[in-house]
């Protein structure tokens, strides 16, 4: 399998009155092709804006560099404006947390799918466009497509109109779907047909799947790989069921340990907590940016930040605590 | 144990077309007269015991929240009682009712949007102490929202803030001391963890358990996250449509859901173990609206076991073992 997605060093910096704040800080990673990768983490994580960086969706104060972004083998930081205009919605296309506002509410299915296809296909007509967005809506398991289409985003229901997102998302030819917590304000029962209808749709067009959410839960249903941020950074990256079986970072584990029912608590008994809160973004710790919340701080995360070591192949962990002996704890 | 709220057959109704025009259509060549009705809750009958955690699960539409509104006061029921600590609610008049929100306060779930962004922490946390003229002065009150500040996990230094300043964790916990000031002996906390991060969430959950060997508190804990539910609470009830299918101990209720809907709710749950989604037959329909109930049971439209009867009866609630009841056609049949 090929890389879709290689990105290295990636930074995402807003430079606002206070002071700078580091969202992404010099981030690596990369993608298979048709690769599903759960990025996880808590709010402020930097998650959202990995996302939005690697479409360049970042308004100033915001300032995305990087070492360079390939995708496809092409390097989306050298691209135009113009030329990231075709790649987005197209090659690489977004579904948002919120179905209804990330849909436009006075316009119809139909032509917010027009809208897509007119873009990127340029003289199609309007019978073509009708007919690829019936056919797309019934891809999605809407049912009843042929008269659904003329309905307006209020007329569906919360799972239904995140399946109209993914249908505009997969108007397009996308090779990469970057999901922003897609499944979070639904309910479980359709969450669960949400997840399972992405999942069937990345495998059968063969395209890769980035799933930002905050969910391990979710991440542990239908991702490949996991890379758990911090404070920006990547502080974990493993295969999905390693990481879930064998978390490194003391980060890792206590999101793990903190999820009730995750068995490591009995119930009415208290929950493992990670103390503290997320750093203020503008006054970061120097060290390690998870030292003051972590129960295994050493005095050189306090001083030194942690490098991204490699424990195993597709494994990387930024930790002092990892690599020295800790690997036979 | 003795009751601290008892909810009988309590109905929540809305009326959407309040004038006469609104109700009035054309069909068939004449004129009706019909009247859109949004049946939230639909004859619910359950029991908290003191110094118990009762915990409402449902998906959004259920009417958890309507239920828990209407326990509070927040609306008047269409019909049914709510009794607290005996007593009915509904026979109360303006000066008992007064007292009684002394016994009951709330958690709500939108930390942003239940303070007040105009008002200083401090002030948020001292006016229901001075409302119910339960401090002699503002000095009394504010030496009591110190302690309870502290108590919940606010630094006093932050009293003068704003709730635009702190994270939603903490606004969360502003809320509970908010709740906490007149010394309720009931708490409904409606979704007070989903908008949260995991490992705030987890902080939450631990101090809303510890306030509540503390201070003997009891807990109608309203929640769609199936594991939180069943970390917290000893006792809970399903609901669907505004009717509860299913009530029983923790126990019977996760380890031997007899209703198809907890069933399904149950496997549809994301779990760590990555193994419920590939798996389980999700049905592919929604629930039916709450502007057109179905005749029969609710869920049939979503039930693999539904059979005629279903469509056409309503199921009653039963009782499957001691203490746990289902409202499903099959049960014990299956």
């Amino acid at each position: 399998m090929s890389k879709i997605l290689e990105v290295e060093n990636l930074a995402t910096y807003f430079h606002t009155f206070k002071g700078v704040v580091k969202s992404v800080d010099r981030i690596s990673f990369s993608m298979e092709e048709g690769e599903v990768l759960g990025v996880v983490g808590e709010s402020g994580g930097g998650k959202s804006v990995t996302g939005f960086s690697i479409i360049r969706l970042i308004d100033p104060p915001g300032e995305i560099t990087a070492d360079y972004v390939l995708f496809d083998g092409e390097n989306l930081m050298e691209k135009s404006e113009k030329e990231m205009n075709q790649i987005r919605g197209d090659k690489i296309t977004m579904i948002f947390q919120d179905p209804m506002t990330s849909l436009n509410p006075v316009y119809t299915i139909e032509r917010q799918i027009a809208e897509v296809l007119k873009l990127h296909q340029p003289g199609i007509t309007k019978a073509q466009c009708r007919a690829r967005g019936i056919e797309l809506l019934k891809e999605v398991g809407i049912p009843n497509a042929e008269e659904r289409i003329k309905c307006y985003p209020h007329q569906f229901s919360g799972g239904m109109r995140q399946r109209v997102v993914i249908a505009i998302a997969l108007a397009g030819s996308p090779k990469l779907i970057i999901a922003d917590e897609p499944t979070t304000a639904l309910d479980v029962t359709i969450q669960a047909q949400v997840l399972q209808l992405m999942k069937r749709l990345v495998s059968e067009k063969g395209c890769a799947l980035m799933l930002i959410t905050h969910d391990l839960a979710v991440v542990s249903e239908i991702t490949d790989r996991v890379n758990v941020m911090y404070c920006g950074h990547i502080v974990e990256s493993a295969p999905t069921r390693e990481l879930i079986e064998k978390p490194l970072h003391p980060y890792t584990r206590g999101l793990l340990a903190s999820i009730p029912g995750s068995g490591a608590v009995r119930e009415d008994e208290r929950l493992e907590v990670i103390p503290g809160m997320v750093p203020n973004m503008f006054d970061l710790p120097k060290g390690c940016k998870f030292a003051p919340r972590c129960a295994a701080c050493m005095e050189v995360c306090r001083e030194r930040e942690p490098e991204t070591i490699t424990v195993s192949p597709g494994r990387q962990v930024a930790c002092h605590l990892c690599g020295k002996g800790e690997e036979d704890a | 144990m003795s009751e601290i709220l008892r909810v009988e057959n309590l109905t929540q109704q809305f009326r959407l077309d309040k004038s006469l025009l609104d109700k009035l259509h054309w069909e068939k060549g004449r004129i009706t007269l019909r009247e859109r009705v949004v049946k939230a809750v639909n004859g619910i009958s359950f029991h908290v015991e003191r110094g118990e955690a009762f915990g409402l699960v449902g998906e959004s539409g259920c009417g958890k929240s309507t239920t828990a509104r209407t326990i509070i006061g927040l609306n008047r029921p269409t019909s049914g009682d709510i009794l607290f600590d005996g007593k009915s609610t509904a026979a109360m008049d303006k000066g008992e009712r007064f007292a009684l929100h002394k016994q009951m306060q709330m958690i709500f779930q939108d930390p942003y949007a239940s303070l007040n962004p105009r008002m200083t922490v401090m002030d948020i946390v001292t006016e229901p102490i001075l409302f119910h003229k339960l401090a002699g002065s503002r000095q009394e009150a504010e030496q009591r929202a110190y302690a309870l500040l502290e108590r919940v996990g606010i630094r006093p230094e932050l009293a003068s803030r704003f709730p635009h300043q702190f994270s939603g964790g903490q606004r969360q916990r502003i809320g509970i001391a908010r709740a906490l000031a007149v010394n309720p002996q009931f708490i409904v906390a409606d979704e007070p963890v989903s908008a949260l991060d995991v490992s705030i969430q987890a902080q939450i959950l631990n101090l809303l358990m510890d306030l509540k060997e503390e201070r003997s508190l009891s807990y109608l804990f309203i929640a769609h996250d199936l594991s939180v539910v069943r970390h917290l609470c000893s006792r809970l009830a399903v609901m669907y449509l505004g009717r509860i299918v299913e009530m029983g101990s923790r126990e019977q209720i996760f380890e031997h859901p007899s209703h198809p809907y907890t069933q399904l709710l149950l496997a549809a749950a994301p779990k760590l173990t990555g193994s419920s989604i590939a798996g389980y037959e999700i049905p592919e329909k929604e629930m039916p609206t709450v502007l057109d109930l179905p005749k029969g049971c609710a869920f049939c439209n979503r039930c693999r076991y539904a059979s005629p009867q279903c469509e056409t009866e309503l199921p009653a609630l039963r009782e499957v073992e001691l203490g746990h009841v289902s409202a499903c056609h099959l049960c014990g049949k299956k």
